[in-house]
């Protein structure tokens, strides 16, 4: 079963870092399809958190088709993520190897570079959440 | 003003546990709560918020009904709250327990003063916390007292339970010790909480719903995902920071020399690429707001339904 962590200062939202958890034991196979989430009593004597977070959190997987919840029995892992294939991983590689040349042919240090990525990496994904 | 819609996620039907509207409190000249209107969703964790003297206590007593407005009303669960006795608990800030008696003549009393009274609860309560029950009160620790407060309490099998400043006072293990005995509470009951704290870094995660209370007035109400994600620091090149601001609902302002930091209600990328824009947490947005008591982030009027 997986076993959630909880980052207080992180600004990410609590029911968010547990969807998160969750997707990331997908993708490494440590939580696999018939797998039963822990309930939220369960989360709550570990964690100390609201429990309306866990299941706010298990709603989200729940309406990702990623878990499906049986009254009386629990959630569980419905599908598990497979990877993004190893052609796109190498097409995507070569695409920011370029961009990198080319940051760094235009004067970006290393540093620059991080934070144009996180920036864009950030700006990204809030438009997604909101 | 850029207001915030309440959420629909809730558990426990559409019902507020608690509704004040236009509610005020005077002493003498002062007013010590203004035009107040909140609504706590039932099923919530709801964390009361703001500054010392800043009329946190007096929302909590007159939600309780142990204070009457001076204008205004409360209702709980849609009855009016003088009527509403046994559907809630309230745990003072100074956890009033007679430190003469015994754990055990705690329950006995609280058993004779409340019909709904679970004592086996109670007594499979503090036996799971260790706490003898022919211990007399006052030689139990903080964090003890906590607990038989908030088992006592928890007896009454209340749906809206009011705690003032539960966690002060406490050190951090009986702190993470005592949240974890209310969470498990609402885990096990559904039932709603209402809590006031002026330390917000301890909410995080706890509480779902926020409220926060500035100068005797509701500054921020609603939901604590959704606030946060609809805030957002912004930083960056101090000379266009005023461009920035008079484009975006800015709460707070900071910064030293040429960088800038701007606390904005907006969740959109900043407008301007030199500008980068991270999340922010809940303290950060809460002490944005107080330290701004003119901002506001407040849901819209809504018309409660009427049962």
């Amino acid at each position: 079963m997986i076993e959630f962590r909880l980052d207080r200062g992180s600004g990410v939202a609590t029911y968010l870092q547990l969807v998160q958890q969750v997707r990331h034991a997908l993708r490494l196979g440590v939580l696999q399809p018939g797998d039963r989430l822990p309930t939220a009593k369960e989360v709550v004597a570990q964690l100390a958190i609201n429990p309306n977070t866990v299941l706010k959190a298990y709603r989200e997987l729940e309406r990702e088709g990623l878990v499906t919840g049986r009254p009386g029995l629990g959630t569980f892992v419905q599908r598990s993520l497979g990877q993004t294939s190893m052609g796109d991983r190498a097409r995507l590689r070569a695409e920011l190897v370029h961009w990198v040349r080319d940051g760094r042919q235009a004067g970006l240090t290393l540093e620059d570079l991080e934070a144009l990525i996180a920036s864009v990496l950030t700006d990204s994904f809030r438009q997604e959440i909101a | 003003m850029n207001t915030l819609e309440a959420p629909s996620f809730r558990r426990g039907g559409r019902m507020n546990a608690l509704e004040t509207t236009g509610l005020g409190m005077r002493h003498r000249r002062t007013w010590a709560l203004r035009d107040c209107s909140v609504a706590v969703p039932a099923g919530r964790v709801a964390a009361l918020v703001g500054p010392n003297g800043a009329g946190k206590t007096t929302l909590l007593r007159l939600a309780v009904g142990l204070l009457t407005p001076t204008a205004g009303q409360v209702r709980v669960f849609g009855r009016p709250a003088r009527e509403s006795g046994e559907r809630m608990a309230f745990v003072a800030q100074n956890k009033p327990l007679y430190t003469g008696f015994r754990v055990s003549e705690m329950l006995r009393f609280g058993r004779g003063l409340n019909p709904r009274w679970d004592d086996a609860a109670a007594r499979r309560r503090l036996t799971e916390l260790g706490i003898p029950l022919d211990r007399r009160v006052g030689r139990l620790s903080g964090g003890q007292r906590t607990q038989v407060a908030l088992t006592v309490a928890l007896a009454k099998r209340p749906d809206l339970l009011v705690l003032d400043e539960p966690l002060a006072d406490l050190d951090p293990l009986a702190r993470d010790d005592v949240t974890r005995g209310l969470m498990g509470a609402v885990a096990e009951t559904g039932l709603t909480v209402l809590l006031s704290s002026h330390v917000v870094s301890e909410l995080e995660g706890v509480c779902d719903w926020l409220v926060v209370v500035n100068g005797g007035r509701v500054q921020v109400s609603g939901d604590i995902d959704d606030l946060t994600a609809r805030h957002s620091l912004l930083t960056g090149p101090a000379e266009t920071a005023d461009a920035l601001a008079a484009r975006l609902p800015v709460v707070s302002r900071s910064g030293a020399g040429r960088q800038a930091t701007l606390l904005v209600r907006d969740d959109a990328p900043p407008p301007d690429p030199r500008w980068s824009a991270r999340p922010v947490t809940l303290e950060e947005m809460v002490l944005a707001y107080l330290r701004a008591p003119d901002a506001a982030a407040l849901p819209r009027p809504a018309l409660s339904p009427v049962h």
